[in-house]
């Protein structure tokens, strides 16, 4: 019989560790919930860090290396703090017909960063996605989880202005 | 539980809602929530509440189709469908009370959207058809409407032969893109000696200006639950799982609330109704990769690895997830199955072409009149499609292209738009059907332009396992990139058409052997728009 690998301790008293450990329990500390924990580690602390990389690694009885190669496969997973707003531009086919150029463009503009940069004031991250599928609503841009559709890069930035 | 259980229950929830006439509905799918349907319903059910009438009912329900003129709000007597309804677009909180006075008297005109237009009129809904109808986070409202009484039916009528039969007997194609006939994958899958097997619904829908899984997800997710236990049934399976989009938050929300009441209820789990079939199902969310919509990269990404593809065989109907045999079928592949056990694999298979039954949801978007979701026979013409289902282009420009199949896919020239569309057809025009977006562009749209942009989005997507694709890719996008800035040569138009060849001979997996697609069909049809824009030769 072997001993299960004893699990590490919690990185810290802060309580959103006990929503990640939830998720590994959940899936029974098993390999293949990696993409569920790493999915969990981000809703609750926004991005991922080193701690919480490896501490996933050694909760899930995984090598560092793996837990960092899947968190930098998936488009998803951030390694950097994200502003306290976000502004996703959807770059799908219909959007790009329909100009998310011209808003990448205009934020670019407005704000001084590129997509995947955040402002120096760390109120706003830009981001792009691979489609979000609401085409109907083309060009359409995600604000703090919100969908918003048929945008110009005008509109767009009076709404991201108005944002406390 | 028997069907007349089930007819019971319906029946049940039906007497209790014998005292209403009129419903109003109010599409709460992804689109129209963004733009602002949830105030709408709120408003209309405070006006509903305030008049104090008890035969009006206001409830939310799926996409009805036409999201470029959201918010949707339909009107019409219970047991009517979308056709029957007075539809009411771009609605807003303040139309409410008008609208709820016009529930019995007469409709407000200002709002109306007509529901006699081609759009609606010339749809054949069967994966859609309680879409826009019923409450998507309502068990009860599924089966008043005869939900889960397929999966009875095969559980307690049909041994998993019968069930392989009708599906075969159907000519069911996968809904994904492949078509590959799903009869066949079953029957592959259910002579597998027994043992653990999987059943896996890809609703990783990676393809940009596709949203019909999604529609489906929001609009009916108990359909699709459905049509994987019959599968799990018919090939011998326990454990599902459903790949979705961590981008599609709404989808998955709502897929969570049904497989919970659907466990709750019976539908799945240890005993499912009441058999000795168990079935249970979980799903996994991806995280953002366009490579994780094929199946072995999908599989991977499942196991909680990168969404790497591998080689096949074996196939994964041979050895799938962890190792044993796995079914993969599309969101709207397992959409059709409850119908086709319901009405008879004939029935399904009198509709549709010879080679394609049916019928498939397309998204239409770009630049066209009428953006959203139609389900139309195989078959129709594309120009029916555009010019009659679509509205045809705004502003007065002219058609370019329609593109179809994603980045897999390719463009189709205004002289090719009366091919009726199935699997086959499209194929000889260089495309595929792929999961079912349509992109319109018009003349303003510069079709090496459109090559680029699918290249880059190739390219990024590239997983990196195999050269052919990661490298290829790469220098394709850079030649493109050089032509569409005018820099470009006959030598790199060359080159260019050479590595086309190259990457899709020898990539490993769909994605890189389809990546050349929409270079070559625009290199097809467009020639002369790369030809304009190359240096004169020195």
């Amino acid at each position: 019989m072997t001993q299960p690998p004893a699990r590490p301790p919690l990185p810290s008293d802060d309580k959103r560790w006990k929503l990640v450990n939830a998720t590994m329990r959940r899936n029974g500390y098993a390999g293949h919930a990696l993409i569920e924990t790493l999915h969990s580690v981000q809703d609750a602390f926004g991005y991922l860090d080193e701690t919480s990389l490896r501490f996933v690694a050694a909760s899930l009885d995984l090598p560092v290396s793996k837990v960092f190669g899947v968190a930098t496969f998936y488009h998803i997973f951030m390694l950097k703090p994200k502003g306290r707003h976000t502004c996703v531009v959807c770059t799908g086919t219909a959007c790009y017909i329909k100009g998310a150029g011209g808003l990448i463009e205009g934020l670019q503009e407005h704000y001084g960063i590129d997509p995947g940069e955040t402002t120096a004031d760390d109120r706003l991250s830009l981001l792009t996605a691979r489609c979000v599928g609401a085409c109907g609503l083309a060009p359409a841009v995600v604000v703090d989880g919100e969908v918003l559709g048929k945008q110009s890069a005008d509109t767009l930035v009076a709404t991201l202005e108005e944002l406390s | 539980m028997h069907l007349e259980d089930l007819a019971e229950q319906a029946a049940q929830y039906r007497n209790e809602e014998a005292h209403i006439e009129r419903e109003v509905r109010v599409c709460v799918a992804a689109s129209c929530q963004s733009s602002g349907s949830l105030p709408v319903l709120e408003a209309l059910k405070s006006a509903c509440d305030s008049r104090g009438a008890g035969s009006c009912k206001v409830k939310g329900v799926g996409c009805m189709g036409l999201c470029s003129a959201g918010p949707l709000v339909a009107v019409a007597d219970k047991d009517c469908d979308l056709n029957e309804s007075v539809l009411y677009r771009d609605v807003t909180p303040d139309d409410a009370p008008d609208i709820m006075a016009g529930v019995c008297g007469a409709p407000v005109e200002r709002l109306r959207c007509p529901t006699d237009q081609p759009f609606f009129s010339r749809q054949h809904r069967i994966v859609l058809e309680h879409s826009g109808l019923i409450d998507p986070e309502s068990l009860r409202g599924y089966i008043a409407v005869g939900g889960y009484a397929a999966l009875i039916r095969a559980l307690t009528e049909m041994t998993p032969a019968d069930v392989l039969r009708e599906v075969t007997t159907s000519g069911l194609r996968g809904r994904g893109g492949g078509g590959y006939p799903t009869g066949l994958k079953w029957s592959t899958i259910a002579k597998m000696p027994p043992g653990q097997k999987y059943v896996v619904c890809n609703a990783d829908e990676g393809d940009p200006g596709a949203f019909m899984d999604r529609a489906v997800l929001e609009s009916d997710p108990h359909r699709v639950l459905e049509g994987m236990a019959i599968a799990a049934y018919a090939v011998g399976a326990s454990k599902g799982y459903v790949y979705v989009r961590a981008e599609y938050p709404l989808a998955v929300e709502r897929l969570e609330t049904a497989i919970r009441k659907a466990r709750r209820a019976g539908f799945l789990g240890a005993k499912v109704a009441d058999t000795q079939f168990a079935f249970e199902v979980e799903i996994r969310l991806g995280a953002g990769a366009f490579v994780c919509g094929e199946e072995t990269a999908l599989m991977a990404s499942i196991e909680g690895l990168r969404g790497q593809p591998r080689p096949r065989p074996p196939y994964p109907a041979e050895s799938g997830l962890w190792g044993c045999p796995t079914l993969i079928n599309n969101v709207e592949t397992f959409a059709n199955i409850a119908p086709i056990i319901r009405e008879g694999g004939d029935w399904f298979a009198s509709i549709g072409t010879e080679g394609s039954k049916g019928t498939k949801v397309f998204a239409l978007a770009g630049k066209i009149k009428n953006t959203g979701l139609i389900e139309v026979p195989m078959g129709t013409s594309l120009r029916d499609i555009i010019e009659v289902i679509g509205g045809g282009i705004p502003d007065g420009r002219a058609f370019k292209a329609v593109q179809t199949g994603g980045p897999s896919g390719g463009c189709i020239p205004e002289a090719h738009l009366d091919i009726p569309v199935d699997y086959d057809s499209l194929k000889t025009l260089g495309t595929i059907m792929g999961s079912g977006g349509m992109i319109v562009m018009d003349e303003t749209s510069c079709m090496v332009d459109v090559a680029r942009f699918f290249m880059e989005f190739c390219m990024s997507e590239s997983c990196g396992k195999c050269i052919p694709c990661r490298a290829g890719t790469w220098q394709m996008h850079a030649l493109l990139d050089t032509l569409t800035k005018g820099r470009g040569t006959r030598a790199d138009l060359a080159l260019l058409e050479d590595l086309c060849e190259v990457v899709r001979a020898t990539s490993l997996c769909g994605l890189g052997q389809t990546a050349p697609n929409p270079v070559l069909s625009t290199l097809r049809y467009f020639r002369d728009e790369y030809e304009a824009k190359l240096l004169p030769d020195a």
